[in-house]
């Protein structure tokens, strides 16, 4: 059996724990899956694929943001009692499901999506898989949004305006995607304090990021880009 | 449930930050060759006890110095303001205008107190 002690209601609200049988190779998701189905229908919570790829069941478990249907109770049930609660730096809509609307717009904002050329029937440019920059961009862009390195940011945490280490990595996938012609206006969105100037390089999200990125070396580097626009008077 | 509220930035807020920023870096250059020269001279260029009397003899009249202690001053009144501005908003939400003018009379003080503190180991 596993104490399970589980965040129930929105802002307000309180932890309730429940009993769930140990079973090999349970994760976090099959514990809060079980005691939704078995102990407990009120229980709201977020998850689709159950193998990594979607990024919507990230919870904090035992105060760490993780996601949840890849986080073996064996890993993290060494620490005791295992405790569920929602995502920091999100407002609860209930339970254990947060609202991640700020999130995405944020990305939004980041200018996280491709802007194409005018021109679209040249034919297509060729990227070079070893090109420094695809390189850069192939180091972040395994990214499924799933909200753990916002919730493990200091920064966030103390300017709600930031836009975070997920929408800002995004955002330097393409600036370093040469097809893309949308760099100024971007470079302009994700500068200044509540963009990539804000980071403290603390390095949360590269720690709990589930899957290994490196958001602050992403910011970083949008740091010399904005830097060198600002220098060059483009900025 | 209502979107939950953050600001956007204009783009000549994102330009003014970029630049703060920008400076701060520039000026963190400058201090830490600064206060390395600084700390040096305290740790090797004391002779007989560290006095007043020693100090002021070797910066009296030089203009070296001065022009050392003036570009240290500066980095120092352009670097901490900027620093403090972004403490203060982070750790006790303390934003805008009114913060901005008290870091500026902050970098005001430090700019006066350094000055006087320059010119009298000068003359």
């Amino acid at each position: 059996m596993h104490s399970v002690r589980v965040w129930r209601g929105t802002g307000e609200g309180a932890f309730r724990r429940y009993e769930v049988p140990a079973a090999p190779n349970q994760t976090i998701l099959d514990l809060v899956t079980y005691i939704q189905r078995v102990l407990d229908p009120s229980l709201s919570y977020r998850f689709a694929c159950r193998v990594g790829m979607c990024g919507s069941c990230a919870m904090t478990v035992n105060g760490r943001p993780r996601w949840t249907c890849r986080t073996h109770v064996a890993k993290v049930a060494a620490e005791g009692e295992i405790v569920i609660a929602p995502l920091t730096n999100m407002p609860v809509v209930k339970d254990l499901a947060v609202d991640m609307r700020a999130f995405f717009d944020k990305w939004a904002l980041a200018k996280g999506a491709f802007t194409p050329s005018d021109d679209a029937a040249a034919d297509f440019a060729v990227v070079a898989p070893a090109s420094p920059a695809r390189r850069e961009a192939d180091a972040a862009i395994e990214c499924i949004g799933c909200g753990v390195c916002y919730a493990a940011c200091d920064v966030v945490a103390w300017n709600p305006d930031y836009l975070g280490p997920a929408a800002l990595n995004r955002a330097w996938t393409l600036v370093n995607d040469v097809r893309d012609r949308g760099q100024p206006e971007r470079l302009l969105a994700v500068a200044g304090d509540a963009g990539c100037h804000a980071c403290h390089s603390h390095e949360s999200c590269r720690t709990y990021c589930p899957k290994s990125l490196n958001p602050t070396a992403s910011i970083a580097g949008l740091k010399r880009a904005t830097a060198r626009a600002a220098l060059r008077g483009e900025l | 449930m209502n979107a939950p509220a953050f600001a956007v930035r204009t783009p000549s807020q994102i330009r003014w930050e970029t630049r703060l920023w920008l400076a701060q870096r520039a000026s963190a250059m400058v201090l830490a060759l600064c206060v390395v020269v600084h700390l040096a001279t305290i740790v090797l260029a004391v002779r007989g006890g560290l006095s007043a009397a020693e100090i002021l003899a070797r910066t009296r009249g030089s203009v070296a110095w001065l022009s050392f202690y003036a570009l240290f001053i500066a980095a120092v009144a352009v670097h901490a303001p900027i620093g403090l501005r972004t403490i203060i908003a982070e750790w006790l939400g303390w934003r805008g205008r009114s913060l901005d003018l008290a870091a500026a009379l902050f970098a005001v003080l430090i700019a006066a107190a350094g000055v006087r503190t320059v010119l009298g180991l000068y003359a």
